[in-house]
């Protein structure tokens, strides 16, 4: 069994509950042993951090992203790993000590909702590769094979301290393809920045685009019923494929296997848990439909995106265990987001609920604490009452849970992957500027050293980089 | 009593907001903007509608209401650059976006200070952001191919729900750059020798206009509206807001407005800290939004966080703006962000109040708590520019605002059911 599988059993523990999804789940590790059978891993992560001294952050305020603030915090990392956190820990000796003082740490910042590399800077139509918007299910493309690693916005974000990030087809079809997630290092590869062992996730829309985008072209959907009735064939021929693969895994193997259909191949992912639904959904009544259609097909959304509206049905989200990716100031942009308040993010979380502040956007990654702390003080204003321990889960941990890297990213638990930012300031305020950031505990970004703000290639010897020193 | 009574009385004539009472906001740090400068505890008197006093010692008028500051920051109400407020409701709406007009036959002639919607759901949204007032600044709609070069007059505006317009064709706008080169037939060269052509036909348009109107001069490439519109321009009157990104280009167009002797205003300016002197030596003000830090295209490719700065460093006047259509809100974040990127923290707050008054041409009237302006006010409970911090009391022209939008009221809807889930799906 795959890291990515046993990362699924809570999701596929609950498919298993719906007697179609039993029929539908591949039987096992090996499912793909043959040669015309689907790769576990077709385009692996070639994303290795190099090996560091270990290091003491000393006499910071520490959030965790489990929900603790610790002042006056040791943080000790060791072989890219977080090796423990807490108060006034003693330093053991060999470790390179960082002063943290009036500073703050946090978890590496996570954007469950980027389209760098594949909407990249300069925006020219030469690369941007996001939207497949030729047919409304394109769940066969895969957002890695878009990617340009030299997108200039990569570093941009890493200054704002994302150490992860989610990149997603665009939301013109209904099945939009493979998302990837990405480690943010710099490398001029996309297997050199995937996240090792990253579950995919499958990008879906809801609402007004898809049926705007084909609609517009004389064909369906031109309608929201158009929308749902697209999906629900789909995954009525997705559960007849993997019906198909699952017999063949039953009969032994015999004779030859199904022709592998790469469209197919991915919506039987999420059909079996190992893929996981990835919803752009503005609207609460739409949100209630999309739980439905997954319920009867068996599979498990895993987060609604944007999601305006989702603070109108929270209970109902954080039941389904469902996370809402959203933004504090987002909205009215179309007719599906002018619901849109500040405060969706600290009501899903005040519901118990799985709330996630991402970005959808080039400038905003670069400031997703600030977003959340505008989210913050908005709903503490209005007395709801949420710490910054909880506050920082929006843009760590959930975001992890989302994108399924929560056993290795996300907190500062010991053991996790050393992803850290340290900021000049509380993270919440605007004035806070990420002073170093580690990924796998190797240093990536750090302010006073031009060392490690390097620009992308794209950038090399054009007009105007001056600015970098 | 009277006094009182004839301003009522005027303000429903003329459906001014209700300013008649007299308020005075006690005890907060006053950051003036204006002659005052900084009071530690000040106490800024507002009588029907305009700022009688401001300073440590002032004394409250017996009939004053009180806001009691105590603790908090007053500052000028913010003035919002380059937005669409007023204009838009919902940008996928047609008949709700009225920024700009795909008619062939007018450009120069568009008057955004028409058509204005005081009742737009943006607008509270906006308030709740310490914005009082606005430029409302036309857009282009190239539809159909349009190619008219000026997108039309920009107008200022005030937020306070009563009949907005405060003062039409404050600029007229125009991009260049990349944009402004697609319209003029898809190269720079093209729209800088058409505009020549253009300041030309006006001046000549200006000097025979009887003429014109026998039909006896030569046909002109514009409409008369569009050619009367632009006269303001071509005398320096009505400032000229160019949308411009480019180093090179932004040196164009300064030597543009030097030699046809324009008033001008840049807008965008993502390099324009390569060329920040030069925009200085010019007395040229910049409009920036200093988040916009992405090579967002090959004539942005230098854009920085440092270009605020920069800028003002050099001494070019900066007002910052926000971030277009229903994120205005956010432009006191922007400005806080040029602060985290070096900007002075005075520096920063001026250019989202008097630095835009100035520009614009309205600081008679606002962008400072100096006596005789307009009683815009925003009492915040922690730094303007932070996004710790929120407004808690708002006043334009002496009248205390509500601090509600259609927005708190979909969340006061609905948080009862977040607090107790249990209950169902809705209160």
């Amino acid at each position: 069994m795959g890291l990515a599988d046993k990362l699924l059993r809570g999701g596929r523990a609950t498919t298993l509950t719906t007697t179609l999804a039993t029929a539908l789940i591949f039987t096992g590790g090996g499912a793909f042993a043959a040669p015309d059978a689907a790769p576990r891993d077709a385009f692996p992560s070639t994303y290795q951090a190099a090996a560091q001294p270990p290091f003491a952050i000393v006499g910071a305020t520490v959030l965790t992203g489990t929900g603790a603030e610790i002042a006056d915090a040791t943080v000790l990392v060791r072989d890219g790993s977080v090796e423990a956190v807490g108060a006034k820990l003693p330093v053991p000796e060999g470790y390179v000590e960082i002063d943290g003082r009036g500073k703050w740490v946090t978890p590496g910042i996570i954007d469950a909702h980027s389209h760098l590399g594949v909407y990249p800077s300069p925006a020219t139509p030469s690369h941007e590769d996001g939207n497949e918007a030729v047919a409304p299910n394109t769940a066969e493309v895969w957002a890695e094979h878009s990617v340009w690693p030299q997108d200039p916005k990569f570093r941009l974000a890493r200054a704002g301290g994302v150490t992860s990030l989610m990149i997603l087809p665009g939301s013109a079809n209904l099945f939009g393809g493979r998302s990837v997630t990405l480690k943010n290092v710099p490398a001029v590869t996309t297997q050199g920045m995937k996240f090792p062992h990253a579950p995919y996730g499958l990008k879906m829309a809801c609402g007004e685009n898809p049926k705007r985008v084909y609609g517009s072209k004389g064909r369906s959907p031109a309608t929201r019923m158009g929308n749902v009735a697209g999906y629900r064939k789909a995954w009525i021929d997705a559960a007849d494929y993997a019906r198909k693969w699952d017999k063949w895994e039953k009969d032994g193997r015999a004779g030859d296997p199904p022709k592998r259909d790469l469209q197919l191949e991915t919506l039987a992912g999420v059909l079996n848990g190992e893929i996981l639904v990835q919803n752009h959904c503005y609207r609460a009544d739409e949100m209630a439909v999309m739980i439905d259609v997954a319920r009867e097909f068996g599979y498990k959304i895993r987060a609604f995106h944007h999601a305006n509206e989702a603070f109108k049905i929270a209970p109902l989200l954080a039941k389904e265990d469902i996370c809402v990716a959203t933004w504090a100031n987002s909205w009215g942009a179309k007719m599906e987001s002018l619901d849109g308040i500040e405060e969706t993010a600290p009501m899903i979380d005040a519901a118990g609920g799985c709330a996630i502040i991402h970005s959808d956007d080039g400038l905003l990654i670069q400031r997703l604490n600030q977003e959340a702390g505008i989210a913050m003080t908005a709903a503490n204003h209005a007395g709801l009452s949420i710490s910054r321990g909880e506050a920082i889960k929006w843009i760590t941990a959930n975001p992890a849970k989302a994108m399924g890297i929560a056993d290795r990213v996300g907190t500062l638990e010991p053991g996790k992957m050393a992803d850290v930012v340290l900021w000049s300031a509380n993270p919440f305020s605007v004035y806070a500027l990420a002073d170093r950031v580690w990924i796998d505990g190797v240093p990536m970004w750090d302010r006073s050293d031009p060392r490690y703000q390097a620009p992308s290639d794209f950038l090399l010897g054009q007009p105007g980089q001056e600015f970098a020193r | 009593m009277i006094r009182a009574a004839t301003a009522a009385l005027l303000a429903c004539v003329f459906t001014l907001p209700a300013a008649a009472e007299t308020v005075a906001i006690t005890g907060g740090r006053v950051v003036t903007m204006g002659q005052s400068g900084e009071i530690e505890r000040g106490t800024v008197v507002v009588r029907d509608g305009r700022i009688v006093a401001v300073g440590a010692h002032v004394a409250v008028p017996p009939d004053a209401k009180i806001i009691d500051a105590t603790g908090k920051t007053v500052t000028p109400g913010l003035v919002a650059s380059g937005t669409a407020l007023g204009l838009i409701e919902v940008r996928t709406v047609e008949t709700t976006d009225d920024r700009g007009t795909s008619a062939r036959d007018l450009s120069a002639a568009f008057d955004a200070g028409y058509g204005l919607n005081p009742d737009s759901l943006l607008i509270p949204v906006a308030r709740l952001g310490g914005i009082t007032r606005a430029i409302a600044t036309p857009a282009y709609d190239d539809k159909a191919g349009r190619e008219l070069l000026f997108a039309g007059q920009a107008a200022a505006i005030a937020l306070d729900g009563a009949p907005m317009l405060m003062r039409r064709g404050v600029a007229m706008v125009l991009e260049m750059g990349d944009a402004g080169a697609e319209r003029a037939g898809g190269a720079r060269a093209a729209e800088l020798v058409a505009l020549r052509a253009i300041f030309a036909e006006v001046r000549d348009f200006k000097a025979r206009r009887a003429a014109y109107d026998r039909g006896e001069t030569r046909t002109y490439t514009l409409s008369r509206a569009d050619l009367e519109a632009l006269v303001p321009v071509v005398e320096g009157r009505m400032p000229l807001l160019v949308s411009v990104n480019r180093a090179s280009d932004i040196r164009d167009v300064l030597a543009l407005a030097r030699s046809e002797r324009l008033k001008l205003i840049l807008e965008g300016a993502s390099e324009g800290w390569r060329v920040a002197s030069d925009i200085a030596a010019a007395g040229v003000p910049v409009l920036v939004t200093p988040v916009e830090n992405t090579p967002a295209s090959f004539e942005a490719l230098g854009a920085t966080l440092s270009n605020a700065r920069r800028l003002g460093e050099a001494g070019v006047t900066v007002a910052i703006q926000g971030n277009g259509n229903h994120r205005e809100r956010e432009m006191r974040y922007n400005a806080g962000n040029a602060v985290a990127n070096g900007l002075d923290w005075q520096a920063g707050l001026a250019a989202i109040t008097i630095n835009p008054a100035r520009i614009f041409g309205l600081s008679d009237r606002i962008g400072s708590l100096d006596p005789g302006k307009d009683g815009d006010v925003v009492v915040w409970d922690g730094d303007p520019l932070d996004t710790l911090a929120r407004p808690v009391a708002v006043l334009i022209r002496g009248a205390e605002q509500p601090m509600h939008s259609r927005a708190t009221e979909l969340r006061d809807r609905y948080l009862p059911t977040v607090l107790s889930p249990a209950n169902g799906e809705k209160p």
